[in-house]
């Protein structure tokens, strides 16, 4: 096994290198010829944390070592790794890109990533942990019919992880495409490969480790990259600010809401997914279950917030950073025939290299390498954070309830989660591929959408009212399930702008308004008039639940090594 | 330990789990609708009067920058208060609950 591990790795670095040489002639892009810098540090990073999951293999034994390391990550080091499953390369590139464009817009969007954290903190974190063992299905089921509400809980994780996961691999693909002169479809392999690695050999353990150095690698980066452009203004925020509306085409616009959030239902609906989303995110659901116990499950939630309101903040900054040292430079931009350039759309790469681009005129081009690393790195962990959700789904929820119902050892189910990471790893790389060229910018707001309409209306009504039943949860979730993905495909961004009707039947950007108030009122009717026997048996299991989710008196503690 | 159907009742009846749900569920729904609040009426001003956020305020800044800032500072400070009641008085609570099974 280890010889067949080391094996693998060392086509990967084989794969990397040559792939790089051979497109080496035709890159273009940020640093004209693939950046050296980025190639070594990306493969410093891949060496290392190949290392890590080679250890972490040999320390997987049983099924909880599997899905939770043990409950034995400390809730420092968890609050960490739940940062970096919730920071993507979407959220730091996208978020200074969308600062780069449109100025204090960003800033609006990074306060709704941010808000669901706390909810997550009073409603969620202590409960989860002392409710559940691996999934956040095992919550839900606690009290109500497993097969049908576990069959429920993994088509709502499988879809979140899938758009998601699409989003992240074609978002990885462009980058890496760009960033490393290296062919799209290698880069998403590359991706693909390391994540199957990961999960399948390491499990949580691994994925844990990786999130964690990886969360180190993106706030030390972003620190860095925050602190060149603040030395540049001595350290005056204000200066920035006005060195920043001198030079962009919005002028002073860009200090004030834009356009972007004009629509007061649409603001409100996507407040509503982003925070209610977060908190019904499987990948980061799941990160409760490392930790010992719900005190450690809270110290976690608060490093996450803080981490990631920290974060944010950065992003803000590098993204007027990069309004103030890349606008005045004909050499970012693709110049238009006549000599001319849109300071915003003609950047290199896109408005979402603004990050990128600004390492590179701020820190020269080994700072420039090691954001690309960085963002390289990104991705990779939050792709192996989702695919370690899925197969988890996949293995406990489907295989071992609903399939063999629950007659089978967890070590089984173990071996069917690591098939099923593979798979997982198998359809992203062809999913990244086939909508390579499709717009999938829709995709991260839709998981949010789901996550928010199936996933979290779930957990919450199951966990706080007694009169909750299994019918009640089953047909309410699935009518948010449901709605979620219909009023997305039905509203602007895939019915205009994907299909290129004129108008769309659902006005607006993001359904969750709707789809969450159809959720959270269908588990109330249907559970408010289902008379059957099974309801009586959900109803009855309330008290035990209750007295539980409160106390933790008889939760899974934690394995010592 | 295992919690059986004798014990769940012992702590049904123990006014010590009962204070520790009412004082917590009180507590960690009034932080939610703080929350809430906090978040939703930072949006209603960015949907209805983005220019009051678009208000200079001193050389180069604008009202809007401390405000959104604000926000975030508030979902830090709000989870920490949440979590440094849990460590002093839930916990103690709970381990009094303990007590009183044994």
């Amino acid at each position: 096994m280890p010889r067949m591990r080391s094996g693998i790795a060392a086509a990967i670095v084989f794969m990397l290198a040559s792939a790089t040489r051979a497109s080496a002639a035709d890159a273009g892009a940020v640093g004209s010829a693939p950046n050296l810098s980025a190639i070594v540090m990306f493969l410093v990073f891949a060496s290392a944390t190949l290392v890590i999951t080679y250890r972490a293999a040999n320390r997987t034994r049983s099924a909880a070592d599997f899905y939770t390391a043990g409950a034995g990550i400390s809730g420092a080091q968890n609050g960490l790794a739940m940062a970096g499953d919730y920071m993507s390369a979407a959220s730091f590139l996208g978020i200074s890109g969308l600062v780069f464009a449109s100025g204090y817009d960003g800033l609006v969007y990074s306060v709704g990533w941010l808000v669901g954290w706390p909810i997550i903190m009073f409603l969620i974190a202590e409960r989860l942990r002392n409710l559940g063992r691996y999934t956040f299905a095992d919550v839900v089921s606690f009290r109500l019919e497993p097969v049908s509400i576990r069959t429920l809980s993994a088509f709502g994780t499988l879809t979140v992880v899938a758009f998601y996961l699409i989003a992240q691999m074609v978002g990885a693909g462009k980058l890496i495409e760009l960033l490393f002169g290296m062919p799209y479809l290698y880069a998403l392999m590359i991706v693909g490969a390391l994540m199957i690695l990961y999960v399948a050999l390491g499990g949580m353990l691994a994925t844990t480790w990786v999130q964690i150095i990886k969360s180190c690698l993106l706030l030390g980066g972003a620190t860095v990259l925050a602190f060149l452009v603040l030395v540049k203004f001595g350290f005056s925020p204000a200066a920035l600010f006005k060195a920043a509306v001198a030079v962009h085409p919005k002028g002073a616009a860009i200090m004030a809401p834009g356009a972007l959030l004009a629509d007061p239902i649409s603001a409100v609906s996507l407040g509503l997914a982003l925070m209610f989303g977060t908190a019904g995110l499987p990948h980061v659901l799941m990160r409760f279950y490392t930790v010992a116990d719900a005190k450690a499950a809270r110290k976690s939630v608060l490093y996450a917030t803080g981490f990631i309101g920290y974060f944010y903040v950065l992003t803000f900054i590098i993204g007027f950073g990069a309004i103030a040292f890349l606008m005045n430079n004909a050499a970012n931009y693709r110049i238009e025939p006549g000599g001319a350039y849109n300071k915003v759309t003609d950047l290199i790469g896109g408005t979402n290299m603004a990050a990128v681009q600004l390492a590179n005129a701020a820190g020269g081009s080994i700072f420039l390498g090691f954001i690309s690393a960085v963002a390289f790195a990104t991705i990779l962990a939050v792709v192996a954070g989702l695919t370690l959700a899925g197969a988890s789904a996949v293995s406990h929820d489907l295989y071992e309830s609903v399939i063999a119902k629950g007659r089978v050892s967890e070590d089984k189910g173990v071996r069917v989660s690591k098939i099923a990471a593979v798979a997982i790893g198998v359809l992203a790389v062809y999913l990244g591929y086939i909508f390579e060229n499709e717009n999938v910018a829709f995709m991260v707001g839709l998981a949010f959408a789901i996550a928010a309409s199936c996933n979290f209306p779930a957990l919450v009504m199951s966990v706080f009212w007694s009169g909750t039943t299994t019918r009640g949860v089953f047909i309410g979730g699935l009518l948010g399930l449901v709605s979620s993905i219909a009023g997305v495909v039905l509203g602007p961004a895939v019915w205009v702008k994907t299909f290129g009707f004129t108008t769309a039947p659902f006005p607006y950007d993001n359904p969750a308004l709707f789809s969450m108030a159809i959720a959270f009122g269908g588990i109330w009717l249907f559970s408010k008039t289902d008379k059957s026997k099974r309801a009586g048996l959900d109803k009855a299991g309330f008290p035990a639940q209750f007295v539980r989710s409160e106390t933790g008196i008889g939760a899974a503690g934690a394995v010592a090594y | 330990m295992r919690a059986n159907a004798t014990m769940i009742e012992a702590i049904k009846r123990d006014p010590h789990f009962h204070t520790l749900v009412r004082r917590r569920t009180r507590f960690a729904l009034a932080l939610s609708a703080t929350t809430l609040i906090i978040y939703f009426g930072y949006i209603a001003v960015v949907a209805f009067a983005p220019q009051w956020l678009g208000m200079p305020i001193g050389d180069g800044m604008t009202l809007g920058i401390p405000l959104g800032l604000l926000v975030i500072v508030a979902a830090f400070a709000l989870t920490a208060l949440y979590v440094h009641r849990a460590n002093t008085e839930y916990d103690a609570l709970t381990r009094q609950i303990l007590e009183d099974i044994k």
